[in-house]
């Protein structure tokens, strides 16, 4: 098949979208990075793409909160194109801020860009201890459904970021989450161990890092995958550990759901 | 939203509860809660006036100097704090009598700041007698900086250093395609008086210079540094006027770590020292590293070139801020000075660097620089000084109307550069702003026929100075420098049976504790080149020596950053401390795999006031054993700062001066970054070498400091040409593969490197000190070493490596000559025993792995 091509949403504060790009073409895709003002004075650009990223970063300077100013852009200016994109079956993915973006904006977790539904079910809160936080988690591939990551799997990957305490509106929607294996990734120890300060870094309720939309092409996830995409990142590369890389696997995966 | 707006003004409210007095109210409102300089603080409900500020209506102003007697122009300095001296306001009066006229106020501004000792650097240029204590003249040393550390790096003559002492960031080679760039600022007391504020901004502001050096570099990494007074200290001891150490510790670090984050450019390497002298003087150091390709080194701005204001918008914050951190602090600078501290938006500079390498990479501008100290005044008059150059203050942006043209001159708001760009490409780069929702403004145009600068407001003329004056009037001068030689008594140090609580403590002091507690909030990972990251070892929380990232994703070459640093020697010996700072710089580089002969460094000085002569001899005594460390060890110094006056005067009158503190920042070209290593300790059965001497000295260690024994001047001395062969034959056992791990030897010595690798490494290690080389080159070990100055002495030039048996052979081969010695083996046993020389049944030190971490790890579990 063609190379599939991924579109790297950037706007002012946007801070990952290099080593995204980077992360994508060593995955086999054709990406670019483009302002947000390209694409709401030509939403076309979405036709010609694939893979839509919404990169880490503090998008706004995270005023009024995290993602918020960027997710009224997508809500308000390109909701139609969005839908449409989604409802083809393309994929979304959202690492951090983009996780927030996509939050605050609806195409999580019901893949719907709609001002009343946004951010009525689910948010990203500050962490538990109260500030920024740069440090390596286990994760737990939780869903079959997800298409960016392998059920059972526990992969390694960092985290940095403020905002990120999953919290669900209550418990029915947990369930409904939980029911539509939509919980992608779950925090969790080396040996798989879930629960705990040591394990959860921001207090997330029930431990859930990634969320993917009811299809499984949708995917926010706090850890940011791009950061582990050759072996010299990893924090114990020098120990000889032969680590998979699990960042780049997960670019992989969503070209093969491409294809 | 569909709203026209006129005019928006924000306000935060806070609601406060508890029974509090209205002083204590005004107290948390004022100090905690409102920034002065921008806020106001409303107690009842509270509806603007007006939104929109009044218009400025022209005034020009006139300063009568002409007919001013000695008395009076010293007061003109004082008054209009312009921080200049009476030689200097001489020259003024004398330009200006010769003009025929008085100048305007902001002809005069322009001159303070140009001149200012922050923009400068009239100390470091100016010419050194030396005295001795006796009188008795010594030595002339013209243009201090010249004959020291300018002369290292023009003797050292290497091909990769690219661009040296000229632009905003030296700048070395790095790959064919690629060479980095690297500056050291300090922020001090604009973060002494609004932490915050002051440490965001202090980083801001570098970030600048490697966006300003050659036609502008991509910020590939950050480096901080800080020095705070103690953070236990009972609040009842900190003097008026003065912020607790702990609550600008935490400013500063939150400063730092917001604008830093926000940018995108990871904050790899730093290092914190705490001591009483800091308490009204703490030192911001901020670096910054950026890639910059190699076609892209060097500007130049043309006759003929729009200026192009490009970025944030012009306020009234940051006014004075270069002349400002040129005096010393009061107790009265907090309110005095408050509008000298500049307020930062990261996101602002963000959007500012994002097009700019758009319009770099579009060949759009023929030079660009930042506004940073002295604002438009020293952008300008930096870019222009060959050419002249004419600016409309009137079209300058502003955040709100209302200021003055001197003000719009002079103003430090934040996150503003200059370009110089042809006619053709004026249009281009205002439309490239504008489709990333930035501002460019042209406001004036460089080459004037008659090579002056001339300021203009509504086209009448309010400044017009020759550029020839604002940049070579300044009188030079002689400084002097009479060093007096301090004794302390230097006891021996008690032999004790056993060092295990000793090693505990030292592991706890502030100096050498773990400050995970900053680094993890430190996006130190984004840009995805991380390599060797801050925290290292099987649970990443282990000391590393220095960080080391990939500046290009698609290549494996790296660059790798370390700090040398002791404040605690400074003040006991500025010249063996220098050399120390240049030696720790240096072995943190090689304990990594840096390549020394692709070294550079970079020195940033803090002092008190050098008009005191027996300060000045320190500097000189500091910035003799740079060029000496330079030229020993090969790595010429390619930029560097200073920052003099950092005294504080208290409301009793007496004066708090910082010890003499000299941080040299090095940077490292690594051709293979899969070859680095990192501090913990690997294998159980791996053996465990010293590499370097020990000498008995102990003056200045954190042994002494922690066991509250007398610290005598018997600072170790640095046999630098000793130490060079050492750090070249742990660069080539690296290079040979032999080493698994590497940690070098500084606060805390021995003892303290040897349980660092173990417990970062989640083992254990029994050492025994038979074969530790001892006595300096000269002593051969005559001297008998007392056993704290074998478990924690501070000698530099040393190396603990971890070298696996099958690699034995290959390691011993690489240290040739330099003194080595076998110390032991890594265990399994989770603990670390250190026997002394000769064995014996029991050991110096007998500690439980974990308990050592504890202790290390407790201090800063904020």
């Amino acid at each position: 098949m063609a190379t599939p091509r991924a579109l790297v949403l950037r706007t002012a504060g946007t801070n990952c979208d290099r080593e995204t790009q980077y992360a994508l073409e060593l995955a086999g895709f054709e990406a670019q990075c483009v302002h947000i003002l390209r694409i709401t004075e030509n939403p076309a650009l979405l036709d010609e793409t694939q893979l839509l990223v919404l990169p880490g970063g503090f998008s706004y300077g995270d005023d009024v909160a995290a993602g918020k100013i960027l997710a009224n852009q997508l809500m308000h200016h390109l909701a139609e194109p969005l839908t449409r994109f989604v409802q083809a079956g393309k994929l979304v993915l959202g690492i951090c801020n983009g996780f927030q973006v996509l939050l605050k904006s609806g195409l999580l977790p019901w893949a719907k860009v709609d001002p009343a539904a946004a951010n009525r079910d689910a948010t990203l809160g500050w962490n538990d201890c109260g500030q920024f936080v740069n440090r390596w988690v286990h994760l737990r591939a939780n869903s079959d459904k997800c298409v960016f990551i392998g059920k059972g799997e526990v992969i390694s990957l960092p985290i940095a970021h403020g905002e990120g305490k999953f919290v669900p509106r209550d418990n029915s929607v947990l369930e409904t989450l939980r029911a539509g294996d939509q919980v992608a990734l779950r925090y969790c120890d080396a040996a798989d161990n879930t629960g705990g300060d040591k394990a959860n870094p921001n207090g997330s309720i029930d431990d859930i890092a990634a969320l993917c939309d009811p299809s499984g092409r949708v995917l926010g996830l706090m850890p940011q995958p791009e950061r582990f995409v050759t072996a010299t990142q990893h924090p114990t590369w020098t120990r000889g550990n032969g680590r998979s890389l699990d960042g780049l696997r997960l670019f992989q995966r969503a070209k093969q759901a491409l294809s | 939203m569909g709203i026209d707006a006129e005019g928006v003004t924000t306000a935060r409210r806070y609601e406060l509860l508890g029974a509090i007095s209205d002083d204590q109210r005004d107290l948390i409102a004022r100090r905690l809660l409102a920034n002065a300089v921008i806020e106001d603080v409303h107690y009842q409900a509270y509806t603007p006036g007006e939104l929109v500020a009044r218009e400025y209506q022209l005034q020009l102003r006139h300063v009568p100097i002409g007919d001013l007697d000695d008395a009076a122009l010293e007061r003109l300095s004082a008054d209009g704090d312009l921080f200049l001296n009476l030689t200097e306001m001489r020259a003024i009066q004398q330009y200006f009598r010769a003009a025929g006229r008085e100048p305007t106020d902001v002809e005069l501004e322009t001159i303070a700041q140009t001149w200012s000792e922050h923009c400068g650097h009239k100390t470091f240029r100016s010419d050194v007698a030396v005295y001795d204590a006796g009188g008795t003249l010594l030595e002339e040393i013209p243009n201090l900086i010249k004959s020291t550390i300018f002369l290292a790096t023009r003797q050292l003559d290497r091909p990769w250093c690219l661009s040296v002492f000229e632009d905003n960031a030296g700048v070395i080679a790095f790959d064919d395609d690629y060479a980095i760039c690297f500056k050291v600022e300090t922020h001090n007391h604009p973060s002494a008086i609004e932490p915050y504020g002051g440490a965001s901004t202090g980083i801001g502001g570098v970030i600048r210079d490697p966006m300003g050096t050659g036609l502008g570099a991509l910020p590939v990494a950050n480096t901080d540094v800080f020095c705070f007074g103690p953070v236990d200290m009972p609040l009842t001891d900190v003097p008026t006027g003065v912020l607790h150490p702990k609550r600008v510790m935490r400013g500063v670090v939150a400063g730092v770590r917001d604008y830093g984050n926000r940018m995108g450019i990871p904050t790899v390497n730093g290092a914190v020292y705490f001591d009483e002298k800091y308490l009204g003087n703490p030192l911001v150091f901020c670096g910054t590293v950026g890639l910059i390709p190699r076609d892209k080194c060097f500007n130049h701005p043309k006759a003929g070139d729009a200026i192009v204001v490009v970025g944030g918008r012009t306020g009234r914050d940051g006014i004075h801020g270069a002349t400002f951190s040129s005096g010393e602090l009061t107790h009265a600078h907090e309110t005095q000075f408050s509008h000298a501290v500049q307020i930062g938006n990261a996101i602002t500079e963000k959007k500012m660097l994002d097009t700019l390498i758009r319009a770099r990479d579009g060949d759009l501008y023929d030079a660009i620089t930042d506004c940073g100290a002295g604002g438009l005044s020293s952008a300008v008059g930096e870019m222009g000084q060959e050419l002249g150059a004419e600016v409309h203050l009137d079209r300058v942006p502003l955040k709100y109307a209302g200021l003055s043209y001197d003000e719009i001159w002079i103003s430090e708001a934040q996150e503003r550069m200059v370009l110089a760009v042809p006619a053709e490409n004026v249009e281009p780069i205002l439309n490239l702003f504008a489709s990333e929702d930035g501002e460019a403004t042209v406001i004036g145009h460089f080459g004037l026929a008659d090579r002056k600068l001339r300021l203009l407001y509504e086209s009448q003329v309010v400044g017009e100075l020759d550029m020839e004056f604002i940049h070579e009037g300044l009188p030079r001068s002689t400084r002097r420098a009479e060093w007096q030689a301090q004794r302390h008594p230097t006891p021996p140090p008690p032999e004790q049976d056993d060092y295990t609580d000793t090693l505990k403590r030292i592991l706890a002091a502030p100096n050498v504790a773990s400050k995970e507690w900053i680094i993890r909030q430190y996006d130190h990972e984004v840009q995805g080149g991380s390599v060797i990251k801050p925290l290292v070892g099987a649970t990443h929380d282990g000391p590393g020596d220095a960080a080391v990232i990939r500046p290009v994703l698609a290549s494996n070459k790296a660059v790798a950053l370390s700090v040398g640093m002791n404040p605690l020697l400074g003040e006991l010996d500025p010249y063996q401390s220098a050399l120390h700072a240049v030696d720790e710089a240096l072995r943190n580089i090689v304990a990594v795999g840096g390549n020394l002969d692709h070294t550079a460094i970079l020195d940033n000085f803090c002092w008190g006031r050098c008009d005191r002569p027996d300060l000045m001899a320190s500097l000189v005594r500091s910035a003799k054993a740079c060029y000496d460390a330079a030229i020993a060890y090969g790595t010429p110094f390619i930029s560097g700062k200073d920052s003099l006056n950092n005294e504080f005067k208290t409301e009793s009158g007496s004066n708090i001066t910082i010890p003499p503190t000299l941080l040299i920042s090095a940077i490292s070209v690594i051709d293979d970054a899969g070859k680095c290593i990192t501090a913990d300790a690997k294998a159980a059965g791996n053996f465990i070498f010293i590499v370097g001497r020990t000498a008995a000295e102990l003056g200045g260690s954190h042994y002494l400091k922690v066991e509250k024994l007398p610290t005598g001047n018997d600072v170790p001395p640095v046999d630098t040409a000793a130490n060079c062969r050492v750090l070249k034959a742990v660069q080539r056992a690296i290079a040979a593969g032999a080493v698994r791990s590497c940690h070098d030897l500084s606060e805390g010595g021995l003892a303290v490197t040897a349980a660092e690798m173990a417990f970062s490494g989640q083992l254990g290690m029994e050492l025994n000190l038979t074969a530790m080389p001892v006595g300096s080159t000269d002593t051969h070990g005559q001297r008998p070493i007392p056993t704290a100055a074998l478990l924690f002495g501070e000698s530099a030039g040393r190396l603990l490596v971890e070298v696996p048996p099958e690699s034995f052979d290959t390691f011993c081969r690489a240290m040739g000559e330099v003194p080595f010695g076998e110390l032991g083996k890594v265990t399994d046993t989770a603990a670390l025993v250190i026997y002394g020389p000769g064995g014996g049944a029991k050991p110096l030190i007998d500690a439980d792995v974990a308990e050592l971490k504890a202790a290390w790890q407790g201090t800063f579990d904020w």
